[in-house]
């Protein structure tokens, strides 16, 4: 634990020495939406690799965490930690009631329902003119940011949470929260009759990784200045949460890691040197190729090709 | 109103794929609306480089859509099925197609709204002082034959007797001689076929962008959930009630709202009663 920390601290100061460096500042650039999908998929993948559910709803939990945030600024001009703690605990609120879901709606079914909250929870934001409708909003980032830029110092935060984020992800896989959703990922009736309190861990799974969601969804509206529904609510955030871990590994905690840096540097280079919608085919190439070809992953072909 | 009913006829179309291959196969083929796009993309290609009529391409391209399911199945079949690992990656193998086909559509035909021409589009009848128009009138007579067609085909024949037995017992339709891969490959054929004659439906209906398939997802599953997960009389009263429902809550609450209607349905129907209305 001690060592993991240390490890934490140290990547967050190479993360702060670099901001401080000054560099092409396309780089933080870059970098913030590489490390926002570390965040995503690392949150996705404590649902959907450690406990077996599949949520399509991402876009859901990131835009809840987004206007939040847009809501906050427009109502008491909050400031940036106040905007990711709120963005998480709505969204975490959010991961509580689906949770109360799976009662009810186990494998395909709940993955359908995720799918259909997020185009509700679209249409609510359409609506709702206080935070810019479907015309969306403009948001003016606050004076004198740290390290001169306002993306440089986004940059630091959201590695500082993506460091949280995989620390809480790789605590959980290593406690005995993980143990009991790895039994009821693999039979949920079994681990039930073993005394495995399967709806407490559900309701705790479902409402932490809607939290670290609405926490990487909170600095967006510093990040691109300007919301609107299409953008915060996209879909490339739900195939982008799923493919990731896929493409890593999703029974450990460093398979999302690893899938977000490799797949988000992809397409940061995609979209400069090709574009943007081909970025998007690409991924979804990888996607069905990863889960066709090496369904366990980099992580698995890895094992694999040790153990021979 | 009159729309709305109109406008049922042609959902369940829509979803009759679904009721198929979801609710008789048990498979969770997210990517279904994609195919609908593809048979509405394949309908406005012909029409505008041959002038053929948008229903017509519908059903002359049935038998390739047929072909395409069936590939897609016998992929799916030997990647996940046979390994006993169906429910997850699978589910995750259809979105990435989903996508996959939305993100070509995109780029082959951009992002402008496509539409087809046809004698009848424009047109409407008078009765009883509702004009009635032709784009919504015909998409829904077809959507109705598509039902009774495919009621018959499931309950008069052979392989659709099949079809209903696979969905029941695996086990005891081997026993009898037949083999359920080959008749799963055979349903999943139907469903993709459906789905792209639906398409052309869709596209005689109102013009279409490539990302019109999201939502479209919310609206097959939730009328084949509705109505009770692969009964396709039940698909046909679902489609109708969702329809009429749409149609109410875009009058009065404007047309943004419309799509919140069907995902709304599917949640209050999976969270109250997931055997749907007419489920077993």
């Amino acid at each position: 634990m001690a060592r993991a920390v240390l490890a934490g601290v140290l990547v967050i100061a190479g993360g702060i020495l670099l901001a401080y460096l000054r560099v092409n500042p396309y780089l933080y650039f870059a970098g913030y939406v590489i490390l926002q999908y570390v965040v995503i998929a690392t949150a996705w993948n404590i649902l959907g690799g450690y406990a077996g559910y599949v949520n399509f709803g991402t876009p859901a939990f990131f835009a809840l965490g987004a206007y939040t945030a847009v809501f906050l600024i427009q109502w008491v001009r909050a400031p940036l930690p106040v905007l990711i703690v709120g963005g998480g605990l709505v969204s975490a609120l959010l991961g509580l009631g689906i949770g109360y879901l799976t009662l009810r709606l186990r494998g395909v079914f709940f993955s359908i329902a995720t799918l259909a909250l997020a185009v509700v929870l679209q249409t609510m934001i359409i609506n709702w003119e206080y935070v810019g409708g479907s015309r969306g909003m403009s948001v003016i980032r606050p004076p004198g940011p740290p390290f001169g830029s306002y993306v440089t110092f986004l940059f630091t935060v959201m590695l500082s949470l993506a460091v949280v984020a995989v620390m809480v992800a790789r605590f959980i896989e290593r406690s005995w929260i993980g143990r009991g959703l790895a039994a009821l990922r693999d039979n949920e009736e079994a681990a039930e009759c073993m005394g495995v309190p399967t709806l407490r861990l559900k309701l705790f799974a479902t409402t932490v990784s809607g939290f670290l969601l609405g926490v990487a969804g909170a600095p967006f509206p510093y990040y691109v200045t300007f919301v609107e529904p299409n953008s915060a609510f996209a879909l490339d955030y739900a195939v982008n949460a799923l493919a990731m871990p896929m493409i890593g590994g999703t029974t450990s905690w460093i398979g999302p890691v690893i899938g977000a840096v490799l797949l988000g540097t992809a397409q940061q280079l995609a979209t400069v040197t090709i574009s943007s919608e081909l970025n998007l085919f690409i991924v979804g190439v990888v996607l069905v190729a990863f889960v066709v070809l090496a369904p366990e992953g980099l992580l698995g072909l890895v094992r694999r090709l040790r153990g021979r | 109103m009159v729309a709305g009913l109109l406008l049922g006829g042609f959902y369940a179309a829509v979803s009759l794929g679904v009721s198929v291959i979801f609710g008789l196969l048990d498979i969770a083929n997210i990517a279904q609306p994609a195919f609908l796009l593809l048979g509405a993309y394949a309908a406005y290609l012909m029409n505008t480089s041959f002038a053929l009529d948008p229903i017509l391409t519908g059903i002359l391209f049935t038998p390739l859509f047929y072909l395409l399911g069936a590939v897609v199945y016998r992929v799916y079949y030997e990647s996940f099925e046979r390994r006993g690992e169906e429910s997850l990656r699978g589910l995750v193998f259809f979105f990435g197609l989903l996508f996959i086909i939305e993100v070509s559509l995109s780029l082959k035909f951009g992002v402008d709204y496509r539409l087809v021409q046809a004698g009848y589009i424009g047109k409407s009848i008078d009765l009883g002082g509702v004009g009635i128009a032709f784009r919504l009138l015909v998409p829904c007579l077809v959507g109705i034959g598509m039902t009774v067609a495919l009621y018959l085909f499931l309950g008069r024949t052979f392989y659709g007797r099949a079809i209903m037995a696979v969905s029941q017992d695996r086990l005891a339709l081997r026993l009898m001689g037949a083999d359920p891969v080959h008749i799963k490959t055979i349903a999943f054929g139907v469903g993709i076929a459906a789905a792209s004659l639906a398409g052309a439906l869709l596209v005689t209906i109102a013009p279409v962008v490539p990302s019109t398939d999201r939502d479209y997802i919310g609206r097959m599953f939730a009328t084949t959930v509705l109505g009770g997960m692969g009964s396709i009389p039940g698909t046909l009263a679902a489609g109708v009630i969702l329809g009429m429902v749409e149609s109410l809550m875009s009058t009065f609450f404007g047309p943004s709202w419309s799509l919140a209607v069907s995902f709304g349905i599917l949640l209050i129907v999976l969270a109250v009663r997931p055997a749907g209305l007419f489920g077993r």
